[in-house]
Parts: structure tokens; C-alpha cells; sequence
């Protein structure tokens, strides 16, 4: 099998739905970008380079360059949608949500209900969260608890490459708006890639390691760092489960409590701050659902309410590390 | 009010003429019953009512062909009424019914029919200007001829995605029609207290957008300027922006008693400037109808309202179980 990147994966489910449905189309900032020469070799393919390479093979009318306006942008794919096409619309960065929230939470993810049924909006938007690259506080957030607590539309948070494609491939058949957060730590990151198109389903964990003293709930980057930790555990003789839920919404509640049932502890490791998070939603869940299985408090890792700091050891600080996570893990024991 | 464009020698046929005021007739009794409903308690929330106003979405429909698609605000009944869709089911979302286009979990504001190219009713201010052109950009993509009419008011003329779809629509020549209803107050404060220029057509000059003037009180004004835009449109040429303007007689919704302007100037709109009035009398001067004929279509239309009126009455409520479906494509856990 062949081994890519996060990013290349994400570049073939793109381009492999594109060949297969013509009603697949890219809108975005720069997704082809250059002068607009058809086959222009020059073309930016995003500021991550992730769509490089469409917009020579699909040209202008589906790989499509937008005005920097990220409201008409949604709002332009969400209308779209609902005609029946499969817009795969690119918000650079997860922070520029502020000014597109609208059209994401009061349109796109409220027509179905609110429109009786009548209405679907098979709508995906990518985008990229996650600090770490010294971008400051405006470009380096995950706001994922903002979309996750929205009734309509799914969110997804790959954490390897072979998940960015499945889950970017079910994410553009899927007939509900998606937010698809990339991970900016990631885009680098190799792993096995089936060369054919295949779906994972939303709402699956991935348990990537089988261990009977404690859980590790991690979500997207933190996944790796979860798995890092998991391994200096091993070395000090501590078994531990990790569990990627792939989907914050859907949430795959049953194998957290199955694996809550089997451990006795649970420890959430989420990249953002901790009111409100996923951390403290899926502590929630352990409280109120497995009460009786918990061994010890729940540990959530998280990073502190603040702002993303720029200067690197304060950005450091701010994301979860793994001594923090290896921390919180023996703190349950 | 600005000067305004006439339409001396019509090209309309005496039967086109009394659809029109069939048309207006059945948006204005509709609303009417609507506000009755309302005062007793029937219609709880919000309720915009589109009288005074029918002539401009009566003009348009006139314009537009099998196939084309419209998408307004949350004052959408007018819309509905006559792009098709059928007054019990309109009539019975107002009052939280199973038999509600929305199966009664959308209200006044949030109906929706493919069928009807309807793309709804939408609450938040100016939010169906991006979707509008969204809706424009599919047809031009699948090249299929059809336009798209966006309609909104002055007020959401003054919100900012506006300008980012008016940028976009003219950039990829998207088949869109802006239609600002202008009906000269954003809620409850007048145009020239909310708006730094009069002539709100003329904002597109910017994006290249051609934008005229049209006297929303004349359907038969708005119907020519309608065919114009559209024919500019189907064309290719690219979007275009009617300002229509217009008045409502009522408040921005019912719970506004409407103490921000005289009685007196909604007397003399009602009085001198009424769409349905001016349609009728064209018809009775110009012979085209009886006394007799507009008492027939008058009683139709109180036929149709008032059987929306009881289906809205006896459409059971939605059954609990509807709380939870809708929400994904996938049924909810049991």
C-alpha cells in the first residue's frame, strides 16, 4: 500500500470524488488561484497546498477561485447545495469563522429541520485549526466545540491520513453540511493509503491501541500525541486504551462507555480550551453514564482559556503536551 | 416619492389583467386572515404581513418562466401565494401544523418547495443574498437557462454580505436578479434615517451591476421591468438589481403597532397609490372586466382563504415524535 501524506490523502479524496460526480466542485481562497490560464502551473492549489493540482486537471469552472468573502463564499455553496450540487467550499482558516458564522449554523445546518425535511444541504466545508506554527492567536484556533454544539451539521477531525480520506470521501457523499477541520500539525504526516476511494463512517471511533488500565479520549493532533503518550506508559509497565472518535458530531458515545466499562478511567485529551470543550462534553457523558464504572476523577487535558500565544515556548506551553497527558493518566491510577 | 417609471400601453391581455388581481387579491385576503388569525391567538411568534406590497412580487412572478427560482426573507407569504404554493399548507405552517409546508417546525418565516423552485423564507436579515446567488451559481454551472429572483428589503440592504455577493454574481455572471423590495422603513426606522443614499439601485454601479427604479405600486411597471431583468439575465449578461419600490401597510410584524409614521401617510398610500385598487380600476375603466366578474373572483378568493383558514385550524399538531427527525439524513437513535 502506498504511503502518503495527510495532505496528499485529502489532495486524491478530492480529486478521485471529482472524477467520480460532476456535481463535486472546489470554491474557496486560492484553491486554484494564479492569473487563470487553463493547466496554469503556477496555480497556489491553497495557502497549505492541499488542491494543488485540480485546478489544472479540472479548470475554472470547478475548481473555483473566490473573492476573499467568506459569507457569500458559504452562503454561494450552501445556495448550491440545496439545488442538489456537492460543494466542497474551503474556509482557509477555522478562525475566519466569525465572519461566515451565519451562514453555516442559521442556514446550512438548520434547512432540513426547519424546512420540515424538504430540504438538504450536502455541503462540505474544509478548513484547517490547530496551533503550533507560530501564527498568533488569529490563526492557530480549532473552535470545534463551537461546531460541535450545532444541531444539523456533522464535524469531523481526521487524525492520520488514512482517515482524512475515508472521512473526506463520506463527507462528500454525505447528503448533511460537514465541517471538515484539517489539522495544520498534520499535512506532514505519512501513513498507508489505499489507492482506491473508500468511505469511514461518521460516528465510528478508531480504538488504535487495546489497553485495560485507563482510556485515552484525544481528538484530531492530539491523537498522535495521545499514541506518544500511550507508549511511554507502556514502559512503566501502564496499559492504556486510546480511542479517536473521528466525528465529534456524530459522537460515537457507546465505545467510549464500552471501553469506560473495561478501564475504570477516562482522560481527555482536546486542543482547546477546557470551558465548553469536548474534554469537558465527553467528561459530562462518563459522569452521567458510567458513573459507577469510574475508578478515579476524570482527567481532562486541555489547553488553558486563553488566547493562542505567538512567542514559541509560550505556544508550546499552550498545547496539550505529552508529559501532560502521561501526567494526567497516572494522576487516575 | 422618486419619479417613476410608467407603463402607458401594457402589453397585457385583459385575462392576464385579472390574474394579476386575482393574484394580489388572494396575498392580500390571505393576510388579512393571517392577522385575524394571529389576533386570536392561533399564530403565536412572528408574523411579517406583506400587504401593500403584492404587486411586486405579483409583477415578477408575471415575468419569470417555468423552472426559475426565487428566495426571499422571513415576509414571505406574498412570495409563496404566488409562486404556486397552496394557501392551507402556507396557512396551517403559520399555525404549527402537521399539514404546514414545514410540517409545522418552520413558522411564518421557514417554508420551503422544490417543486415551486421556492428556496424559502429565511429569518436572519440579508442571509438569502449569498444563497440567492448560490442558487444562480448551480444554474449557470449546469447552464440551464433559468434565473434566479433574490429578493430583499432596504433594510438588508444595508447589510455587508450583500456587497460580497454582489461582487461575486457580477465576477462569475451569475443569472441573478436582486430584487430590493423597498418599502421605505428597516423595521421601524425610515429609509433616510438608515441609509446614507436614496437611490439604493444604484449600488451596484460599483460592481458593474445595472440597477433601475421601478414603482413597486404598479404591477404592470414591475412585470416590464421584471422581463427586462430577466431577459438580461437569461442572456448571460450577468446579474441585475431592481429596486422596487413600495410600502406596507401594517408593521414590520404584528406585534408592531407601526407608531413611527403618521396615520395620514398610510392613509394616502391605501388611498392613491393601492396596487390591487389601481389593477381594478384599469380593468373596469378600460372595460376589460364587470362589476360582476371582480365580485366572482372575489368570493373565490374568499373561498380559498377560508378553507386555508379552517384546513390551518384542523390540521392536527405535529406529533412529538417530530421533535427529534429532520436533523441528519439519518433517522435518530431510537
Amino acid at each position: 500500500m502506498a504511503v502518503i501524506s495527510y495532505r496528499k490523502a485529502i489532495n486524491q479524496a478530492l480529486e478521485q470524488e471529482m472524477a467520480r460526480d460532476e456535481s463535486v466542485i472546489l470554491m474557496g481562497i486560492d484553491v486554484g488561484g494564479g492569473t487563470g490560464g487553463s493547466g496554469d502551473v503556477g496555480s497556489v492549489g491553497g495557502v497549505m497546498g492541499v488542491t494543488k493540482g485540480l485546478y489544472p486537471k479540472f479548470g475554472p469552472d470547478r475548481v473555483i477561485d473566490t473573492p476573499i468573502s467568506e459569507s457569500a463564499i458559504i452562503g454561494a455553496a450552501a445556495g448550491a447545495a440545496v439545488t442538489g450540487m456537492r460543494p466542497v467550499a474551503e474556509l482557509m482558516f477555522v478562525d475566519f469563522i466569525g465572519v461566515c458564522l451565519d451562514q453555516i449554523y442559521n442556514q446550512a445546518a438548520k434547512f432540513r429541520y426547519m424546512f420540515g425535511g424538504k430540504a438538504r444541504t450536502p455541503l462540505v466545508i474544509r478548513t484547517m485549526g490547530g496551533a503550533g506554527m507560530r501564527a498568533g492567536a488569529q490563526h492557530s484556533q480549532n473552535l470545534h466545540p463551537i461546531l460541535t454544539m450545532i444541531p444539523g451539521l456533522k464535524v469531523v477531525m481526521p487524525s492520520n491520513p488514512y482517515d482524512a480520506k475515508g472521512l473526506l470521501i463520506k463527507a462528500i457523499r454525505d447528503d448533511d453540511p460537514v465541517v471538515f477541520l484539517e489539522s495544520k500539525a498534520l499535512y506532514d504526516m505519512k501513513g498507508e493509503v489505499p489507492e482506491e476511494a473508500y468511505e469511514i463512517p461518521f460516528g465510528e471511533a478508531n480504538i488504535l491501541r487495546d489497553g485495560r488500565d485507563a482510556t485515552i479520549v484525544a481528538f484530531g493532533a492530539m491523537v498522535p500525541r495521545a499514541m506518544q503518550a500511550a507508549d511511554r506508559l507502556a514502559k512503566d509497565g501502564v496499559k492504556v486504551t486510546v480511542l479517536d472518535p473521528r466525528t465529534t458530531s456524530p459522537l460515537d458515545e457507546e465505545a467510549i462507555l464500552d471501553s469506560l466499562d473495561e478501564t475504570g478511567r477516562l482522560i481527555v485529551v482536546d486542543e482547546s480550551p477546557p470551558r465548553c470543550s469536548l474534554a469537558a462534553d465527553v467528561a459530562a457523558l462518563a459522569v452521567s453514564q458510567a458513573f459507577d464504572a469510574l475508578k478515579a476523577p476524570v482527567g481532562m487535558v486541555t489547553c488553558p482559556h486563553t488566547p493562542v500565544p505567538f512567542a514559541p515556548n509560550l505556544e508550546d506551553a499552550y498545547i496539550p503536551s505529552v508529559e501532560r497527558i502521561v501526567e494526567a493518566v497516572k494522576n487516575t491510577l | 416619492m422618486a419619479a417613476r417609471k410608467t407603463t402607458k400601453n401594457p402589453n397585457v391581455s385583459a385575462e392576464e389583467m385579472l390574474g394579476y388581481y386575482r393574484d394580489m387579491l388572494l396575498i392580500r385576503r390571505f393576510e388579512e386572515k393571517a392577522g385575524q388569525l394571529y389576533g386570536m391567538g392561533l399564530i403565536g411568534g412572528f408574523c411579517h404581513l406583506y400587504i401593500g406590497q403584492e404587486a411586486v412580487v405579483v409583477g415578477l412572478e408575471a415575468a419569470a418562466e417555468e423552472g426559475d427560482k426565487r428566495i426571499t426573507s422571513y415576509r414571505d407569504h406574498g412570495h409563496m401565494l404566488a409562486c404556486g404554493m397552496d394557501a392551507g399548507g402556507v396557512m396551517a405552517e403559520l399555525t404549527g401544523r402537521e399539514g404546514g409546508y414545514s410540517k409545522g417546525k418552520g413558522g411564518s418565516m421557514h417554508m420551503f418547495s422544490k417543486e415551486k423552485h421556492f428556496y424559502g423564507g429565511h429569518g436572519i436579515v440579508a442571509a438569502q443574498v449569498p444563497l440567492g446567488a448560490g442558487l444562480a451559481f448551480a444554474d449557470r454551472y449546469k447552464d440551464n437557462g433559468r434565473v434566479t429572483f433574490t429578493y430583499f428589503g432596504d433594510g438588508a440592504a444595508n447589510q455587508g454580505q450583500v456587497y460580497e455577493s454582489f461582487n461575486m454574481a457580477a465576477l462569475w455572471k451569475l443569472p441573478v436578479i436582486f430584487v430590493i423590495e423597498n418599502n421605505q422603513y428597516a423595521m421601524g426606522t425610515a429609509q433616510k434615517r438608515s441609509t446614507s443614499t436614496e437611490e439604493i439601485h444604484k449600488r451596484g454601479e460599483a460592481f458593474g451591476i445595472p440597477g433601475e427604479l421601478v414603482d413597486g405600486m404598479n404591477v404592470l411597471a414591475v412585470k416590464e421591468a421584471g422581463e427586462k431583468a430577466v431577459a438580461h439575465c437569461r442572456a448571460g449578461n450577468g446579474p441585475y438589481i431592481l429596486e422596487v419600490k413600495t410600502y406596507r401597510y401594517r408593521g414590520h410584524s404584528m406585534s408592531d403597532p407601526a407608531k413611527y409614521r403618521t396615520r395620514e401617510e398610510v392613509q394616502k398610500m391605501r388611498e392613491e397609490r393601492d396596487p390591487i385598487e389601481q389593477v381594478r380600476a384599469m380593468l373596469l375603466t378600460g372595460k376589460h372586466a364587470t362589476e360582476d366578474q371582480l365580485k366572482e373572483i372575489d368570493k373565490e378568493i374568499k373561498e380559498i382563504v377560508n378553507a386555508s383558514a379552517e384546513f390551518a385550524k384542523e390540521s392536527p399538531e405535529p406529533d412529538v415524535s417530530e421533535l427529534w427527525t429532520d436533523i441528519y439524513a439519518e433517522a435518530p437513535a431510537a
